[in-house]
């Protein structure tokens, strides 16, 4: 690799790798998102500095032009990253139905509760037998 | 005495909901009425109360799916014996639940009773367009295959459960187009189902959650839905794992 071309891309890794500290240290990440980030950053580093790892790689795996491994880590950790939004996704919008659906029927519980002491007694029954914990 | 339930979910429906809740309080008079309000943007929630109903008012749109499972954790924490889900835009014939209850009495082995628009005489007055009825049809097709008993009507909504079917789907239930999966799940626990031919109505306001251009996507994901649901090692998760519908429950 030519020297300029290596000083570029390591300071591109360390910036990338500077990035996602700094958004870690103001907790506008949190740590447990950033895992995969500082991954991918560091295996950029690494390989921008030994830069003969690049062609080893490509040695080994069989594959007749170099760069080409580096797309391929660089889209695995592209697909990486997009697998574990979406899990990330799935998790907080299911808690969040279940956050609504739990707030919803606390509140019911609350106006009948109000409408009980207000002497309904057929309400007061209702929210006795009513337990929202869920197991 | 048994106490039975009547789920109404209803997003944007202030035209039809006082009227629905009332039909049922008139026609059926034996169910209590719980309104799931999903989120309106319009009076419904007041209508529906204004009528004499019990409201869950969602914060937000959950779709059908986390409406209808609000409904089924009212039944269950409040230990109603039998839930059914009547649409909140009037479709439902409450008259019809005396003899989607008495199915489900008669016989202590079943769970669950969907009011079907197409099984018996195939009479009705329900009209949809002709690409719904290729989805229904093919729907219909692959349900009664995998469950082994006959399912004419897999996307209707008016469904009659017992308090096993209560647990299980407040426990969990489907999220985007529920019902067809519903019926999967049903079969996964070993509960048991079957139909019965109702007449529906022609909507009255409002406009129905699935349009022509979505009906595609519907079919597309209904068809994930079950196929991905038949491959599952165990059909349900519990609380605690790390599958998301898992989430814990309770606060």
């Amino acid at each position: 690799m030519e020297p300029r071309l290596q000083l570029i891309s390591i300071v591109a890794s360390l910036g990338v790798f500077a990035l996602v500290f700094e958004l870690v240290r103001r907790r506008r990440l949190m740590e447990r998102y950033a895992l995969l980030w500082m991954l991918a950053a560091t295996s950029l580093l690494v390989m921008s500095i030994w830069s003969d790892l690049l062609n080893q790689l490509a040695d080994a795996l069989g594959v007749q032009y170099g760069p080409s491994v580096l797309f391929a880590v660089v889209l695995g950790f592209g697909f990486m990253l997009m697998i574990h939004f979406s899990l990330v996704l799935s998790r907080l919008s299911d808690q969040n139905k279940v956050l609504a659906q739990q707030l919803a029927l606390l509140q019911s519980e609350q106006e009948t509760g109000r409408a009980a002491s207000a002497g309904d007694p057929r309400d007061a029954e209702q929210s006795a037998g009513g337990d929202l914990r869920v197991s | 005495m048994q106490r039975h339930l009547a789920i109404v979910p209803a997003y944007n429906e202030a035209g039809a909901i006082a009227a629905t809740v009332a039909d049922v309080h008139e026609h059926a008079p034996e169910f209590d009425v719980v309104v799931i309000d999903d989120g309106s943007t319009d009076a419904t929630a007041a209508y529906a109360r204004a009528a004499g109903a019990v409201v869950i008012q969602l914060p937000f749109n959950l779709g059908i799916g986390g409406a209808v499972q609000a409904g089924y954790l009212y039944a269950r924490d409040r230990g109603y014996e039998v839930a059914v889900q009547i649409d909140g835009d009037g479709q439902h014939d409450p008259r019809e639940l005396r003899k989607l209850l008495g199915v489900l009495r008669a016989d202590p082995g079943l769970n669950m009773v969907t009011g079907s628009r197409f099984a018996g005489d195939g009479e009705d007055g329900y009209r949809s367009s002709a690409s719904r009825r290729v989805g229904i049809r093919l729907f219909a097709f692959i349900l009664s295959r995998v469950v082994g008993r006959p399912v004419t009507d897999p996307t209707s909504g008016m469904r009659m459960c017992d308090r096993k079917a209560i647990e299980l789907f407040a426990a969990d239930y489907p999220h985007d187009y529920p019902e067809v999966e519903a019926v999967l799940m049903l079969h996964a626990h070993r509960l048991e189902g079957t139909e019965v031919p109702v007449r529906m109505r022609a909507r009255t306001t409002g406009v129905s959650s699935i349009n022509a251009s979505r009906s595609v996507l519907y079919m597309v994901k209904v068809l994930l839905a079950i196929f991905v649901g038949l491959l599952r090692a165990r059909p349900t998760v519990d609380p605690g794992e790390p599958a998301p519908v898992a989430a814990p429950r309770g606060i």
